[in-house]
């Protein structure tokens, strides 16, 4: 089951990346790797294994319900690659 | 052909928290752009979330006001995309372990009762907002809104038609205010519904492919988009065509609900779990101090009243719709112990002073007590109902105590027989004709010399009193 | 010895004492810096003047008595971590103009404990990467051969130290990027238990697996400065909030009695010779110290690449959506929204990271969670339960760092072998969330130097601090400096 050229401009769009013909062809090649990587832990059994998504059993971290001042506008917009008054400014999607 | 519709529900609900739910910038409305943010709403680079603990102890209120089983373990999961008003590029949503599930919400439908089923309810951050300039082809953001707690309560597709998603909908919304855990101002965006909507041939048990409806800013409006989609789909079954599976938008203006396929493409949100928060854990313990906190719900309260004070199912709804007007119908009931002048006179003249004034009960002048006061000096004779629609308006004016007011008018109600004995008697005196009048069979100029006798005692007589005298007195005198 | 070649120890001392000050050490240090840097490049950016003005006011408080435990240190920082008011690049281009309103918390600890910012250390981009080649400002070379890379993607923090560069410095660790170049560049480096340190402020690749830990050139300093490093964060949820006990007081004490585990599935073929040669001596060095060897198996060893390239990049896609040069960072001109979104992370993104990010939006995408993230995270258990069985058997594991030395600036090895196991030393590491220290135990022919690294059960930080330092006093590994 390999990854079709599709799939892969697919996954391009889903990630926002524009690519070339020569990283696509690049990229279908790696993605292609996964799949080995996945041949591989379907070796194991892992049923009833509870997936291990954090290394800690950390559990109910919270915080309290109190307003902290926040950092204002002009910190911010202070990296904003384009901001307008008090907004960040983005092109708009062109239908 | 003749159809059902098949209408299922999702709300979104904005907590009521001083905070946001990751992190402590305020969630007060109406504030500058972008002034009600931080590092960790902004999604800068290495920020972390931290879970405020009072959207899940609201959340678990919402849970259990409405029947849900809350799961003892839940998780926190990435909703992936890209918009410009979602600054981390995703959502941190609930996905496969929400909060609580499998609950319900009573309906009353021609005269019984319909229980419409609530898939589930989550935690979830809001985003932020995205305004169109009108001339150029450019966005402004604001991200003030991003990180602002919502739950989302998703319900069964057991909807069978445009009222009964209103009336569900007033349901949630009435269970939300009540809790106090989120305002429900449809205009303001803290409560908002998108509807999912098909069609079936009657007795059909599949369901019929379903589209959704967004863009409906008012229960109204939620009825009128449902109508709307629910004719259009008619239309198309039963010329032939087939429901296109696709997301639609409530154009007000038009009336009508419009495609937006084209604008909007499938989206792939690559679910997984979010790996910078930790499992919540709600046990026993906490859910029955959480149960302990919680108000009598609007259903409960409005069936008490009915058996509890003899009022009508009406006027139950009426003194329920707001719990502030319901704990104050209460207290008057306790100190006057006259629920059905109580219901009365909150709902006519009360009500009427604070809707010309646009205020509600919590701005009320009158004192519930000063109210039952004036209830109870009613019924003792001192003052005329008549009299008290002024005492009643004084006091709303001023704020005074009903007997300060009839103090300062010298409003109290003349009960002396024989001071009113004398009074009619010099006003058939001075109207021979209409006594003659009367004698001969006219019997409504009763009325005139009623008119005439609380004319002449300033509308202060006992208006019984006037009349037994009249009647003795006009017949035999 | 020259102020910048000494250590904190030795310079807490001389402060205390009141024979240096802290302006005298930054300004060794900041001379070093004008001599090698060029050669080297270690930095993004050195913090001259705000060094300076530290230093003059750590100074005044020195001179008051005030004096902490990194009082007049100079410290470097990786570019990874957040520094308010000083730009924080992560290595890219994309973030090459980003200036953070906030400091991260170690910063915060940092400073709070007197440390002296001295520069920015080079990274790979995002920290992907194990050579510190990707990063957008050019490599930085390895101070013992400068054909040869230091390592990553924390080169740029273990080259200063190693050049002498700074005193002590900071970096992260995802899949080995501390303890690989504390390898290959002579020093110590220390990847904490998931949870010790905080991870605010830390600009994330894969949260679940992201570390920050201390840079050091002897094991008395790395204890010094986890001593700083250390401690529960309410601004983490996953932090931990767990007794930090004073670390420098593992230093000097001996581990008679202890059992070193010797993991099989580590000791294959593909380790170079002189590597192999050096770890076998310092298993014999262990012995020395009164300690036991013992054979141990981790038997998902072989699986643990196939873990780590699953979750790491599915992570990372998702942490790094937010670089879309709408809010911060750099912007591509031109176009509607959508242009600006791939036309920003294609030319904002080097081709290490995109491929990262293609990975792991691949194995997140539609229909392949379950198979893929899941799996991953089911066996990444297995992983971790190995390790637990294994510390049953043994106090700590020992294992060579890396199989082989510093290889040559843009020569990739082509041994399959060599890339895996380069991978799996370290690698399992993070999967199960346990410390790990590197330290070196030795040199090449050719001069290169060569690490070991000891692993402890979780939040057993102290034992590694302990044997490590054991090991130091008995191996007594010839102290050299790259010759500059």
């Amino acid at each position: 089951m390999k990854l079709t050229a599709q799939e892969v401009e697919y996954v391009a769009h889903l990630a926002r990346l524009e690519i070339t013909p020569q990283e696509k062809e690049k990229f279908t090649a790696q993605l292609n790797d996964i799949l080995l990587y996945i041949d591989k832990l379907n070796e194991l059994d892992t049923k009833g294994v509870e997936p291990m998504s954090h290394a800690i059993g950390v559990t109910n971290a919270f915080r309290e319900d109190n307003v902290v001042e926040s950092i204002g506008t002009e910190k911010t917009l202070a990296n904003a690659p384009d901001a307008r008054g008090e907004f960040f400014r983005v092109p708009k999607v062109i239908e | 052909m003749e159809f059902d519709a098949v209408i299922g529900l999702e709300v979104h609900a904005q907590m009521l928290t001083d905070t946001k739910i990751f992190c402590n910038c305020s969630t007060k409305f109406g504030a500058a752009p972008n002034s009600h943010t931080c590092p960790v709403c902004l999604g800068m680079p290495g920020v972390l979330p931290v879970l405020n603990k009072k959207v899940v102890e609201y959340a678990m209120k919402m849970a259990l006001a409405t029947n849900c089983n809350i799961n003892s373990t839940c998780e926190f999961a990435r909703k992936n995309y890209f918009y410009p008003d979602l600054p981390k590029g995703y959502q941190i949503s609930q996905y496969a372990y929400p909060l609580a599930e499998h609950g319900y919400v009573e309906l009353e439908v021609n005269g019984g009762k319909k229980k419409i089923g609530i898939t589930r309810i989550h935690m979830e951050e809001d985003a932020g907002k995205l305004l169109h300039d009108e001339h150029n082809p450019v966005s402004y953001v604001d991200l003030n809104r991003t990180g602002v707690p919502l739950i989302e309560i998703v319900s069964e597709p057991d909807i069978r038609s445009s009222e009964e998603a209103a009336d569900y909908l007033k349901r949630l919304h009435e269970i939300l205010v009540y809790l106090e855990i989120c305002d429900g101002n449809m205009e303001e965006g803290s409560f908002r519904c998108d509807a999912n909507v098909s069609i079936r041939p009657k007795g059909q048990k599949e369901f019929g492919t379903r589209t959704e409806l967004k863009n409906m800013n008012s229960f109204r409006n939620v009825q009128r988009a449902l109508e709307y989609e629910i004719k259009r789909q008619q239309y198309i079954v039963e010329n032939g065509g087939a429901i296109v599976q696709e997301t639609r938008l409530w154009d007000d203006a038009q009336g009508a609900t419009n495609s937006m396929r084209g604008k909007e493409e499938a989206h792939d949100y690559r679910y997984f779990p979010d790996p910078d928060l930790v499992p919540v854990i709600v046990d026993a313990a906490w859910i029955d101090k959480i149960r302990a906190d919680m108000p009598e719900l609007p259903q409960a309260k409005r069936e008490r009243f009915i058996s509890e004070y003899q009022i009508s199912a009406y006027d139950a709804g009426v003194l329920t719709a707001d719990k502030a007007l319901a704990q104050y119908y209460e207290e008057v009931v306790a100190i006057c112990a006259k629920p059905k002048q109580a219901a009365n006179w909150l709902m006519g003249d009360v009500m009427k002073f604070l809707n010309e004034d646009k205020k509600t009960i919590r701005d009320c002048p009158i004192a519930a007590a000063s109210l039952a006061e004036m209830i109870n000096l009613i019924d003792a004779g001192t003052i005329s109902g008549k009299m008290a629609k002024d005492i009643a308006e004084e006091m709303y004016r001023s704020g005074k105590k009903p007997q300060q007011v009839i103090a300062e008018k010298g409003m109290v109600q003349i009960t002396d027989e024989a001071a009113l004995a004398k009074t009619i008697s010099s006003i058939i005196d001075a109207n021979p004709q209409q006594l003659a009048d009367y004698r001969a069979g006219k019997e409504k100029l009763f009325g005139y010399f009623v008119g005439q006798a609380m004319k002449a005692t300033q509308g202060k007589a006992n208006p019984q009193i006037v009349n037994d005298l009249l009647k003795k007195m006009l017949a035999g005198k | 010895m020259e102020l910048y070649q000494s250590t904190i120890h030795e310079l807490q001392d001389k402060i205390k004492e009141g024979k240096t000050t802290a302006t005298e050490i930054t300004c060794s240090v900041l001379q070093r810096i004008d001599a090698v840097e060029e050669k080297v490049h270690s930095y993004i950016r050195v913090l001259k003047e705000e060094a300076l003005a530290a230093a003059t006011d750590a100074d005044k408080e020195i001179k008051k008595g005030n004096i902490k435990p990194l009082s007049g240190i100079p410290v470097a920082l990786k570019d990874i971590v957040c520094t308010k008011g000083v730009p924080t690049t992560c290595g890219s281009h994309i973030l090459h103009n980003f200036i953070p309103p906030y400091d991260a918390t170690v910063v915060e600890k940092l400073r709070a404990a007197g440390a002296i910012f001295i520069g920015k250390a080079n990274m790979d981009e995002f920290a992907m990467g194990s050579s510190t080649e990707t990063s957008y400002f050019g490599p930085t070379r390895n101070p013992w051969d400068l054909e040869r890379i230091p390592g990553g993607s924390s080169g740029g923090s273990a080259a200063a130290v190693a050049a002498d560069e700074c005193i002590a410095s900071i970096g992260s660790d995802t899949g080995g990027s501390i303890r690989q170049p504390a390898a290959l560049c002579g020093i110590v480096g220390m990847k904490p238990t998931y949870g010790r340190v905080s991870r605010f402020g830390l600009i994330a690749f894969a949260s679940s697996l992201d570390q920050i830990g201390p840079f050091t050139k002897d094991v008395e300093d790395c204890a010094i400065m986890m001593n700083v490093l250390a401690g529960y964060d309410p601004k983490e949820s996953t932090s931990v909030n767990v007794e930090n006990p004073d670390y420098h007081q593992f230093v000097g004490r001996d581990i008679q009695g202890w059992k070193v585990g010797i993991p099989k599935e580590y000791f294959v073929e593909g380790i170079d010779p002189e590597v192999k040669a050096a770890i076998e001596e310092s298993i014999k060095a262990m012995e020395k110290c009164g300690a036991q060897s013992v054979e141990i198996s981790l038997p998902h060893t072989q699986y643990c690449l196939a873990v780590y390239y699953i979750i790491a990049p599915a992570e990372a896609s998702s942490n790094l959506a937010r670089y879309d040069g709408v809010k911060y960072g750099f912007r591509a001109a031109g176009g509607d929204l959508l242009d600006m979104y791939k036309k920003t992370r294609m030319q904002g993104f080097g081709a290490e990271v995109k491929r990262r990010i293609m990975i792991g939006t691949y194995a997140l995408s539609a229909g392949y969670y379950d198979a893929y993230y899941k799996k991953a995270s089911q066996v990444r258990a297995l992983i971790k339960k190995d390790f637990e069985e294994a510390f049953k058997k043994c106090d700590v594991i020992l294992t060579p760092t890396t199989p082989t030395p510093a290889f040559k600036i843009g020569e990739k090895t082509d041994n399959p072998l060599q890339m895996y196991l380069s991978d799996i030393f370290t690698i399992s590491t993070n999967l199960a969330g346990i410390p790990g220290i590197s330290l070196p135990c030795g040199f090449t022919k050719s001069g290169l130097p060569i690490g070991v690294q000891f692993l402890a059960g979780h939040f057993q930080e102290g034992k590694l601090i302990q044997v490590a330092s054991a090991y130091e006093r008995k191996a007594q590994v010839e102290k050299r400096r790259p010759g500059l």
